[in-house]
């Protein structure tokens, strides 16, 4: 693995989960050793064994999950771990001076003396930023830096990302989202399991052309083959009303159905109240008002367990927090979610050598790379969790899926492969709740599409018909639905 | 089925291994410090076990231990913790105590009398640990502060009931005033231990059915599987349909049913009735077992036995003018350090399971370059 950063320049690293991004960042950060091989920073030799010695030679990381305390300000954030001493204690007035100073020369825009705890995400990242800079940091790591924030926070981040560059630091910017990496990137280095496959400059390549060499054979595209709706309801939907703990309607009045073999997608920027009704629907959170049925019986005060014995099936969002149990095996991951049912189960006893033998069977029909069913969950790659765990959900004739954001995170095979599943879930006459934030995913896969806004179906679309800017400015609430 | 690798054992007994090494190794030194040869007073310990008498005690010792520590690993496998053990299983006893003194059970066949004891006994911990746990479920309480609240309400619950003019009767030929002695039908005979003056308490095969009991409830059986999902990751075990306020009651009900057994045999076995001078503090004892043994039913044996022959052998040092206190450091010392050597091997392994993983699928080829 081979990789030539420029000072001065923007240098996206981007590939598939699992192609060795994040590793190749420990190491840079001195979280981890490499086996062989050098790093040379300005042409010196660097020995980076813990992060202090990547922070002495000026390598800054920006993590994807930020590491900042809510209820410390954003000085003492920023001073945390480096505390500049004077005068017996900390010097607090030349550490406001400092970071008013380098919010200043890089257009940061941090206030020192305010709490992160009001901060939004936005600023928070700015913040991490800032933490790094103050440190005499010079070049940048940013791991998906752009994960957690919404465009218009994008936007102002590669601003700032301009502006740092024209000071002449070097930024390395990990991501997923190509078009991204298109519009902020000098270089661009490719990755594919573990190794460099390509370097491109941003000019010459599409972002197909570029998920291409992520994958290294062409992309799959999001389509349904001939429809295979029917006028079976299996899952109504009336009158939908949740609040949230403290007194907000999150959902209102929200009423559909979904027939066997339809896949109906639910468009919307996120916290419009999909987590909710998501939730809602598997009894995870209680309903104001409304009525579930799921193929004519009335499942409102069924208990989540009970719902999945009546045939849902559960993609999560998170997989982490929802979907999977880390530390335990694949096997037992199996189980999870069928703890009632065979294979897994005998009467009030575990079925192990069924629950194995069906781990088996999922981990080959659908691809889910791993050694063998006895590893940990969490050591395996994204992409390979979310196979396992739509495996697992398709098992047991479920006739309702619902999937939250299936291919979120995950590498652009595991996304065919799922996309794969779902049209065969449609074709085995399932019904399929989509919630996505991938509007061509959306468009591609659904049957119908609904827009959610502040917990409201608001608008509904013929796929067919839609493009992906009448469902954005519907979404905002900007558009006019039919 | 679960294929054993010898990696994996290895670095199993790594952590508890290496935690005690180092504490032999500081007690070595604190030894060296203040003037007692460290091989002297180790040798003195270990030529104690020989005797047949510490054997056996140590066994004793090691039975309550034991049982208290399943109570509190019950609690730990959910993220709960019980702290309460303490309380549960000295009101346990008492109530139990009690019970099995009380005249009209003379007439009872002992078996009954003995299943009886055993059962108000487990009925009494599970009550007051489910204080704790319907405390939690329905007004959030923290099972901790509740749990150690329990404790000195049951310190005085059992104060007050054991007074001549309630449930206790004043010990013939002693100031010592205790529940009324429970009759030989309520005993359990101890089995005879080669030749040591001391049985070893019968109900020693009461602590190994109840570790069998929690092995199997945690690997074999869907109740156990929710409870050790649960533990790993409530949000995941709710969305795949436990009812997670249940299992904190039914986890809390279970630790204090087994809490409620740890008087059980030297009840039964040596003191037939419960006293003023009745063992105190073996809840606390069970936690550090627990983490010893890491709520493994197989480990936490191993570290019941430890700790039952530190405390027995411990009785040597007094001849040889070395303070037995020594014993409790030693003790404090495994428990710190084996805290820290398991997550420093849980992270190793998961690591090195990253890794082997990341091995095997590089070198094994996708279908796409199969194809190819």
């Amino acid at each position: 693995m081979n990789v030539a950063v420029r000072t001065g320049t923007v240098h996206a690293l981007v590939g598939e989960n699992g192609a060795g991004k994040s590793t190749l960042m420990k190491i840079l950060y001195g979280m981890q050793r490499p086996d062989e091989g050098t790093i040379s920073i300005d042409g010196t030799q660097a020995d980076l064994s813990t992060p202090a010695d990547a922070i002495a030679v000026g390598i800054g990381m920006v993590h994807q999950h930020f590491m900042l305390a809510d209820n410390l300000t954003v000085l003492e954030n920023v001073v945390l771990g480096d505390e500049p001493r004077g005068g017996g204690g900390i010097d607090f007035k030349a550490a406001r001076a400092k970071i008013r100073d380098i919010s200043a020369r890089y257009g940061l825009g941090v206030e020192p003396d305010r709490l992160v705890d009001e901060l939004g995400v936005g600023e928070r990242q700015r913040v991490e930023i800032l933490k790094v800079l103050f440190r005499g940091a010079r070049i940048l790591i940013l791991d998906e830096p752009t994960a957690v924030l919404v465009p218009q926070e994008v936007d102002e981040l590669f601003g700032n990302l301009r502006e740092l560059k024209s000071e002449g630091l070097t930024i390395l910017f990990i991501s997923h989202k190509l078009d991204e990496v298109l519009s902020v990137a000098d270089d661009i280095t490719v990755m594919r399991r573990g190794t460099t496959v390509a370097s491109v400059s941003p000019g010459d390549v599409t972002a197909r052309q570029l998920a291409e060499l992520m994958v290294g054979s062409a992309l799959p595209v999001p389509e349904l083959r001939e429809s295979t709706v029917t006028d079976t309801p299996v899952l109504e939907v009336d009158g939908l009303t949740v609040t949230a703990p403290d007194g907000r309607t999150v959902l209102e009045e929200m009423s559909f159905t979904i027939n066997a073999g339809e896949v109906l997608g639910i468009a919307g920027v996120e916290g419009n109240g999909q987590a909710e009704l998501v939730e809602a629907l598997m009894g995870i959170r209680p309903l104001q008002a409304g009525r579930i049925a799921l193929q004519g019986k009335d499942i409102t005060k069924l208990s989540t367990r009970k719902r999945r014995d009546a045939g849902v099936g559960y993609i999560p969002e998170d997989r982490h927090r929802q979907g999977v149990l880390l530390e335990a095996t694949l096997w037992e991951n199996r189980i999870l979610g069928h703890q009632t049912r065979a294979p897994s189960v005998r009467g009030l006893l575990l079925n192990r050598a069924g629950a194995r033998a069906d781990t088996q069977r999922i981990v080959d029909e659908y691809d889910v790379r791993t050694p063998n069913i006895d590893v940990l969950a969490g050591s395996l790659s994204g992409g390979n969790q979310q196979k396992l765990i739509v495996g697992r959900e398709m098992s047991g004739n479920p006739v309702l899926l619902i999937a939250s954001h299936p291919t979120r995170g995950v590498d652009v095979g595991a996304q065919a492969a799922i996309w794969e599943q779902i049209r065969k879930a449609r074709a085995e006459h399932l019904a399929v709740l989509l919630i996505s934030a991938d509007l061509d995913e959306l468009i591609g896969m659904s049957d119908s599409l609904a827009v959610i806004l502040r917990g409201r179906l608001v608008a509904s679309y013929d796929p067919k018909a839609v493009t992906p800017e009448e469902l954005g400015s519907a979404m905002t609430g900007a558009g006019e639905g039919t | 089925m679960g294929r054993i690798s010898w990696r994996s054992v290895g670095l199993g007994l790594a952590a508890p291994v290496g935690a005690l090494v180092f504490a032999l190794l500081v007690c070595g030194i604190i030894l060296s410090i203040t003037g007692h040869p460290p091989f002297d007073v180790a040798e003195d310990m270990i030529g104690s076990l020989e005797r047949p008498r510490t054997v056996a005690n140590s066994l004793n010792s090691a039975t309550t231990y034991y049982l208290s520590a399943v109570a509190v690993a019950i609690g730990f496998k959910m993220r709960l913790f019980n702290i309460g053990v303490d309380g549960q299983y000295r009101l346990a006893a008492m109530l139990a105590a009690a019970l099995a003194g009380a005249s009209f059970m003379e007439s009872l066949p002992s078996v009954v009398r003995i299943l009886m004891t055993i059962l108000a006994a487990m009925l009494v911990g599970a009550v007051w640990s489910g204080i704790a746990g319907f405390l939690k479920i329905t007004r959030g309480v923290s099972e901790v502060i509740s749990t150690i609240m329990l404790n000195a309400i049951a310190t005085a619950l059992v104060a007050f009931l054991l007074n001549p003019d309630r449930l206790a009767v004043t010990v013939a030929g002693s100031n010592n005033i205790g529940t009324a002695p429970i009759t030989e039908g309520g005993q359990v005979p101890g089995i005879p231990y080669s030749e040591s003056s001391s049985d070893v308490f019968g109900l020693i095969v009461l602590a190994a059915v109840v570790g069998v009991a929690y092995w199997f409830m945690l690997n074999r059986t869907r109740f156990g599987f929710d409870l050790k999902a649960t533990g790993q990751s409530e949000s995941a075990a709710v969305a795949s349909g436990v009812n997670v306020k249940k299992m904190v009651l039914a986890s809390m009900l279970l630790s204090g049913a087994v809490a409620g057994l740890v008087g059980m045999p030297q009840l039964l076995g040596a003191s037939h009735s419960y006293s003023l001078d009745f063992p105190a503090g073996l809840g606390f004892t069970g936690i550090a077992i627990a983490l010893l043994g890491r709520n493994h039913p197989i480990g936490m044996a191993f570290a019941a036995f430890l700790w039952g022959a530190l405390d027995q052998t411990s009785n040597v040092l007094d001849l040889s003018g070395v303070p037995k206190e020594i014993v409790v450091i030693m003790q404090g010392v495994i428990v710190l350090s084996v805290v820290i050597a398991y997550e420093l091997v849980r992270r190793y392994k998961l690591r090195l399971e990253q890794r082997d993983v990341g091995r095997a699928l590089g070198t094994t080829k996708t279908p796409e370059e199969a194809q190819a």
